[in-house]
């Protein structure tokens, strides 16, 4: 679980069954955990109406719990950007009504999170739940590069090199926690670089 | 001076019959300059001095926000009301000067919506006049549906059909015309926004609907046109300013308050924006709650009181105003 700190940083829940016939789930990895972990506090035939879009690790663990569901739809993908072009589609035809859940890691809760704005739900009507890893998207604001798992403080922007300190503040629009040089002044300056979001 | 309630020197410029229970009233400034912008869903309080007696009651601008020179509001009269709508249609004429406080929003659109889609009952149609020809005018994807009780009390629906066509839907409760209501709220796009005003049960009736039909409650918004409720009169001692005031039985006990020469804050009159919260130090009886701003574990805890509509029955009642 993430600790508390500035207004910008995300907060996350615990999934939980909202009202309504269609249920959008996206996971990746271990939130799978999440999920199967609501199903057991869901009203009886629940997930008739659920869809779930599945990113699972290599070796494809707890693609069998999900499937256990039975939810009307189950999809699995690669990589959030292979799944990408199917979310947009099923948001671009949905109804109100629908409700959506994320779980799993911060980079993939915060892009889908990111399609799901551009397509109307208030980000305070989604359910979010964090699960995994801490590693995160990180965007440089001086090259505006994204660099995807960032697990050291500081880290290296893999677009322009610079030294990062990965701040706190996050942006939903660019679903990116934001990368600042670190030594600006003196370039020589090298602090140690240390796992801080394993 | 309460908040948000900066005062605008006014005088009537027009008042029309618009049937045979509503009519509008026009206003201007009366130094002649433009009045404070505004967005469609703001109300503003009007200033009623009836003889000795002052009446404060919140209605819905209902004019378009691209145009300030004047501002306008429909009153329905309410021939058992607590006087108010009477006021306005007995006593107030064309040249009277009034005050009337700036505007404010409560009921706002929210302009992220991908479509706004607009339900009105009777005279709940007032701040859909204003926020469609807010969207109208910014190419905003709208529709209102609008249940009145006969086609001759559907106040503007002529005019809203001439301006917005086949975006306005009417049903007319004598020809047992009713809206669709699931079958509304399960064909609507994802990013719709939901927008409620009319009498109490419809309101309830549209947020449940929605709620079990999975509308999340950022996207359901709502007014309610709640006048304060009369009831048995009632003693309250305010222990800040030392007072004992008598609360009347066509009186709401802000009102009271306010007589008694104390001036708590306030916006909304209506029980729904919090202004007026009011913390109780002690009470000997019961509340009769009609506020919808308080949570059910205020409303049982007898800590808190919102005055602007709600009541108390007992022996004794203090109050930290």
């Amino acid at each position: 679980m993430a600790a508390k700190s500035i207004i910008s940083r995300p907060v996350y829940g615990t999934l939980s069954p909202q009202p309504g016939k269609h249920h959008l789930f996206i996971a990746d990895a271990e939130g799978a955990l999440a999920i199967s972990d609501m199903a057991a506090r869901a009203p009886a035939g629940f997930f008739e109406g659920a869809e779930i879009v599945y990113i699972p690790d290599p070796g494809g663990k707890h693609v069998a719990a999900l499937e256990a569901l039975k939810p009307a739809q189950f999809h699995q993908a690669p990589s959030f950007a292979s799944l990408l072009p199917r979310l947009k589609q099923t948001l671009s035809n949905a109804h109100m009504g629908l409700r959506l859940y994320l779980a799993g890691t911060e980079g993939l809760i915060g892009q889908a999170m990111q399609v799901a704005l551009e397509a109307g739900i208030d980000h305070t009507s989604m359910q979010t739940e964090h699960r995994g890893s801490l590693a995160r998207r990180m965007q440089c604001v001086h090259c505006k590069g994204i660099t995807e798992n960032v697990t050291t403080q500081p880290a290296i922007c893999a677009h322009c090199g610079l030294l990062l300190l990965v701040r706190d503040h996050y942006s939903r629009r660019l679903a990116a926690f934001q990368g600042v040089c670190i030594n600006a002044e003196d370039r020589s300056e090298m602090p140690p670089i240390e796992e801080a979001f394993p | 001076m309460s908040t948000g309630t900066t005062k605008l020197d006014v005088v009537v410029s027009d008042v029309v019959p618009v049937n045979e229970l509503v009519t509008r009233f026009h206003f201007r400034r009366r130094d002649g300059e433009l009045l404070p912008t505004f967005s469609g869903g703001a109300h503003v309080v009007v200033e009623m001095r009836d003889g000795d007696r002052t009446r404060l009651n919140p209605y819905s601008l209902m004019g378009s926000p691209l145009d300030t020179r004047e501002y306008t509001i429909s009153v329905r009269r309410d021939d058992v009301g607590r006087g108010g709508s009477l006021f306005m249609h007995r006593s107030v004429k064309a040249g009277l000067e009034m005050v009337i406080s700036y505007p404010v929003n409560l009921f706002s659109l929210d302009l992220r919506a991908k479509k706004h889609l607009m339900l009105a009952g009777g005279i709940g149609i007032t701040p859909f006049m204003a926020q469609t020809a807010q969207l109208a005018g910014e190419g905003g994807n709208f529709e209102l549906h609008y249940t009145c009780r006969t086609a001759s009390l559907g106040t503007y629906a002529d005019l809203l059909r001439e301006r917005y066509d086949r975006r306005i839907r009417l049903y007319h409760d004598d020809l047992d015309e009713r809206i669709e209501l699931d079958r509304l709220l399960s064909t609507q796009p994802l990013g719709t926004h939901l927008y409620v005003c009319g009498p109490a049960g419809m309101i309830n009736w549209v947020r449940d609907r929605a709620a079990s039909l999975g509308w999340p409650p950022e996207a359901v918004h709502f007014e309610h046109f709640a006048a304060p409720q009369p009831g048995l009169p009632f003693d309250v001692t305010l222990a800040v300013s030392g007072k004992t005031i008598r609360v009347g039985e066509q009186q709401s006990l802000l009102e009271a308050i306010e007589a008694a020469g104390v001036d708590p804050p306030y916006l909304c009159r209506g029980g729904v924006c919090g202004q007026c919260e009011t913390n109780v130090i002690s009470y000997d009886g019961k509340f009769i709650h009609n506020d919808h701003w308080l949570s059910e574990e205020d409303h049982r805890s007898g800590w808190k009181i919102m005055p602007c509509v709600s009541r108390f029955e007992g022996k004794s009642l203090v109050l930290e105003r």
